[in-house]
C-alpha cells in the first residue's frame, strides 16, 4: 500500500504539467531537479496516460456485456422500456425456493470453512511452521482436482441418505473454498506477527479462548472477512456440482426454469450477479468497523500492518508486554501493539504527503 | 486435525474412486479398454480442444490482466484499488449461463448491441464467419472471468517491485523500457508464468460457461464428463467418464506441478 504512495506523490506533479521545468514548484530545497529526476517525472505522467487508457479499455469490455443484458431484459414487447421481465421473474416457479436454497448452502459452507480453517492457519502457523509448505501444496488439491471430477467421484460413493440431501454440496463447497480460504488466512496471519501477540498475550495470562476471541480474531478481522467474501461468492456462483447433482440452487435453477422468454432469462442473470453483489457487500458491510477516530487508527494499522509492523512490531510489543502488567489486560497489550504501529503509519503518511504538496 | 479428517473425506476419498473406476470394466476387473477408449476418436478430440482452449484462454488473460493489474496497483486511490479487487472477486466467479445470456445478448446474434456497433462502424463480425458458440466465441466468454482472475493472482506480486528499485534504475540513467527489460520484467517473471498455468488449469476445468454456451456440441473434456453423468453412454463404455476424469486430474496435475515450482521461485522475490 504505502509502496505505491511514493512513486505516485511525485506524480502528481508531473500530471499537471508532464513537460514543465520543475524548479519552481519542486519540494524540499527549491533548486532544480537533476535530470534523471525530471525525466523519471515525464515517465510517470505518460504511467498516468497509459492507466487511464487501459481502465477505460476493460472497463468497455467488463461492462459492455452488462449494459447489453440490461438492454434485453428491458426491452420486453420489443416496444418501449419495461420491468415486466424482472416482476416475471420473482413470480416464476421455484424463484424463492432457489434463492433460500443458495443462501442456506452459502451459510454452512462459509461457517463450515471457517471453523475448519481459521483455528487449522494459526495453528500451523503457532505450533508447525515447517508444515506450510504441505498446507500449501494440500490446499491447492481442490485446483487440481476439477470440480466436475469431484462430483463423479463422490456420487460414486456417497452413500444414498448423504445424496439426497443439498446439503451434500455444502460439504463439498468447504473443500471447493479451501484454496481461497487458506490463502485469505494465511496472507492475514503472516502479516500481522500472531507469535508476538500470542507471546504477549500468554505473558498477560490470557487463555486459549480469550487469546482467539479478544487478540488474534480482531487482528485478523481484514482477512476472515476476504476468506467470508470469495466463499460466499463462490457457493453463489456454482454451478458445476449442482447441476450434476440435481439440485435447483439459485444457479441451477437459472437454467432450469421455463426458458420461453429470453427477457426474463436475461433479467434472472442480471439478478444473479447483482444478489451476488449484494450479499458480498452486506457482508463487507457488517464485517468493517465503523470509521470514527480512535478505531479508524487501528483499523488502518491492522490493514497496513505489513510494512508498519514487522520491524517495530517486535520492539514495542515486547515494552508493552511490560506496560500491561500493571492492568494485566491481554486486549491492552493488543491495542498499545496497534496503537504504536498506528502511529508509525500515520507518521509514516504524513512523511509522504509532505513530500507530495 | 480436524482439516486432514475433512479432506481425506470430501477430497481424497471421491478422487481415489474416480481413480480406481478408471481401471475398472463396467463388470469389475481390471483393465486398460476405459483409459484407450478415452484417447481416441471423439475423446481424443476433447482432450486437444481442451488444451488448445485452454492455452489461448490463458495466455491473452494472463497478459491483459498483467497489464491492468499494474495499472490498478499504480492507482494512488486506495478506494479505487479496493473496489477493483472485489469486483474482480464477483466476476472470477461469474460464469455459466448468466454469463452467456449477457454475451447472447451482445455478440449471440447479426443483430445485437455489439455486432450492430460493429456493423455501424463498417466491420461484419459475423460476415467473418464468427458465432458466439462456436470454439472462438466460447474463448472470448472464458476471458470474462480469466482476466478478473488474472488481477486477483497477480496483484500481490506487484508489490515485490519496490519503488526504490526504479527510482535507483533511473538515477543510474535507465529509461523505463530498460528498467522493466532488465528489472521489473525478470523479477516478475516467476509470479506471472505461474499465474498463466494457474489460468491454464482453471480453464481445463471449467464447465459451466461451456455447456451453456455450447449444450455440449463443441468437444470438450468436462462437458463429456458431465455428459457420462448425466447417462449418455453406450453399453459397455459406463466407465470411461472416469477416464476422461483421471486423465483431466493428469494433466491438471502436470500443470499445478509447475506452477508451485514457479511459486517457490517467485516467492524469493516477497519476502
Amino acid at each position: 500500500m504505502s509502496a505505491t504512495t511514493s512513486p505516485l506523490g511525485l506524480g502528481f506533479g508531473a500530471q499537471a504539467e508532464p513537460g514543465a521545468v520543475p524548479g519552481a514548484r519542486s519540494p524540499g530545497t527549491g533548486t532544480g531537479r537533476p535530470r534523471g529526476l525530471k525525466r523519471a517525472l515525464a515517465a510517470r505522467g505518460r504511467v498516468r496516460f497509459w492507466r487511464l487508457a487501459v481502465l477505460v479499455v476493460a472497463g468497455a469490455y467488463f461492462l459492455v456485456p452488462l449494459w447489453a443484458g440490461l438492454r434485453y431484459s428491458l426491452a420486453y414487447d420489443g416496444a418501449g422500456w419495461s420491468l415486466q421481465a424482472y416482476s416475471g421473474l420473482s413470480g416464476q416457479q421455484g424463484f424463492g425456493t432457489a434463492v433460500w436454497l443458495s443462501v442456506q448452502l452459502a451459510v454452512v459452507a462459509t461457517g463450515v470453512t471457517l471453523a475448519l480453517m481459521v483455528p487449522t492457519v494459526l495453528y500451523v502457523h503457532l505450533k508447525l511452521p515447517r508444515v506450510r509448505r504441505v498446507m500449501d501444496f494440500v490446499t491447492s488439491l481442490p485446483i487440481v482436482i476439477p470440480p466436475v471430477v469431484l462430483i463423479i467421484g463422490v456420487l460414486d460413493v456417497a452413500p444414498g441418505w448423504l445424496k439426497a440431501s443439498p446439503f451434500l454440496l455444502a460439504l463439498e463447497y468447504v473443500v471447493l473454498a479451501v484454496p481461497f480460504a487458506w490463502r485469505a488466512l494465511d496472507t492475514g496471519v503472516r502479516a500481522i506477527d500472531a507469535r508476538t501477540l500470542v507471546d504477549a498475550s500468554r505473558s498477560l495470562g490470557a487463555g486459549p479462548l480469550t487469546m482467539l476471541r479478544r487478540v488474534l480474531l480482531p487482528n485478523l478481522r481484514a482477512a476472515v472477512l476476504s476468506a467470508t467474501v470469495l466463499t460466499v461468492a463462490l457457493v453463489l456462483g456454482e454451478y458445476t456440482m449442482a447441476s450434476l447433482d440435481q439440485f435447483s440452487t439459485f444457479p441451477a435453477w437459472i437454467v432450469l426454469f421455463d426458458q420461453s422468454n429470453s427477457h426474463v432469462s436475461e433479467a434472472a442473470s442480471l439478478m444473479s450477479l447483482v444478489l451476488t453483489w449484494v450479499v458480498l457487500l452486506l457482508i463487507s458491510m457488517i464485517g468493517r468497523p465503523r470509521r470514527s477516530g480512535r478505531r479508524r487508527l487501528w483499523r488502518r494499522a491492522a490493514g497496513a500492518g505489513r510494512v508498519a509492523t514487522t520491524p517495530v512490531g517486535t520492539g514495542l510489543a515486547g515494552a508493552s508486554g511490560g506496560a500491561g502488567g500493571l492492568g494485566a489486560d491481554p486486549a491492552r497489550a493488543q491495542k498499545a501493539y496497534l496503537w504504536s504501529s498506528a502511529v508509525v503509519a500515520e507518521r509514516r503518511d504524513n512523511d509522504l504527503e509532505g513530500g507530495r504538496s | 486435525m480436524p482439516f486432514w479428517a475433512w479432506m481425506l473425506l470430501f477430497l481424497g476419498v471421491p478422487a481415489g474412486a474416480v481413480g480406481v473406476a478408471a481401471f475398472e470394466g463396467s463388470s469389475g476387473g481390471f483393465t486398460l479398454y476405459n483409459l484407450r477408449a478415452a484417447t481416441t476418436g471423439v475423446y481424443l478430440q476433447g482432450f486437444e480442444n481442451t488444451l488448445e482452449l485452454a492455452l489461448i484462454t490463458s495466455v491473452v488473460p494472463a497478459i491483459c490482466g498483467a497489464v491492468l493489474a499494474y495499472a490498478v496497483h499504480t492507482s494512488p486511490r486506495a478506494g479505487f484499488r479496493r473496489a477493483i479487487v472485489t469486483a474482480a472477486g464477483v466476476l472470477a466467479n461469474f460464469g455459466g449461463v448468466p454469463l452467456a445470456f449477457l454475451f447472447i445478448a451482445s455478440v449471440g446474434a447479426e443483430t445485437s448491441l455489439v455486432t450492430n456497433w460493429l456493423n455501424a462502424i463498417g466491420l461484419n463480425l459475423y460476415g467473418t464467419g464468427f458465432t458466439l458458440y462456436s470454439f472462438w466465441g466460447v474463448a472470448l466468454v472464458y476471458m470474462y472471468w480469466q482476466v478478473p482472475l488474472m488481477v486477483l493472482v497477480v496483484l500481490p506480486a506487484f508489490e515485490a517491485l519496490r519503488p526504490s528499485w526504479q527510482e535507483a534504475a533511473s538515477g543510474l540513467g535507465a529509461r523505463s523500457w530498460h528498467y522493466w527489460r532488465y528489472v521489473g520484467i525478470p523479477v516478475l517473471m516467476p509470479s506471472l508464468l505461474a499465474s498463466t498455468l494457474l489460468l491454464f488449469g482453471w480453464a481445463m476445468a471449467a464447465y459451466a460457461t461451456a455447456q451453456a454456451l455450447t449444450a455440449g456440441t463443441l468437444a470438450l473434456t468436462p462437458l463429456q464428463i458431465g455428459s457420462f453423468l448425466n447417462g449418455n453412454v453406450l453399453a459397455g463404455q459406463q466407465n470411461v467418464g472416469y477416464a476422461l476424469a483421471f486423465g483431466l486430474v493428469v494433466i491438471v496435475a502436470v500443470v499445478m506441478v509447475g506452477y508451485a515450482l514457479l511459486q517457490r521461485r517467485a516467492s524469493r522475490w516477497l519476502r
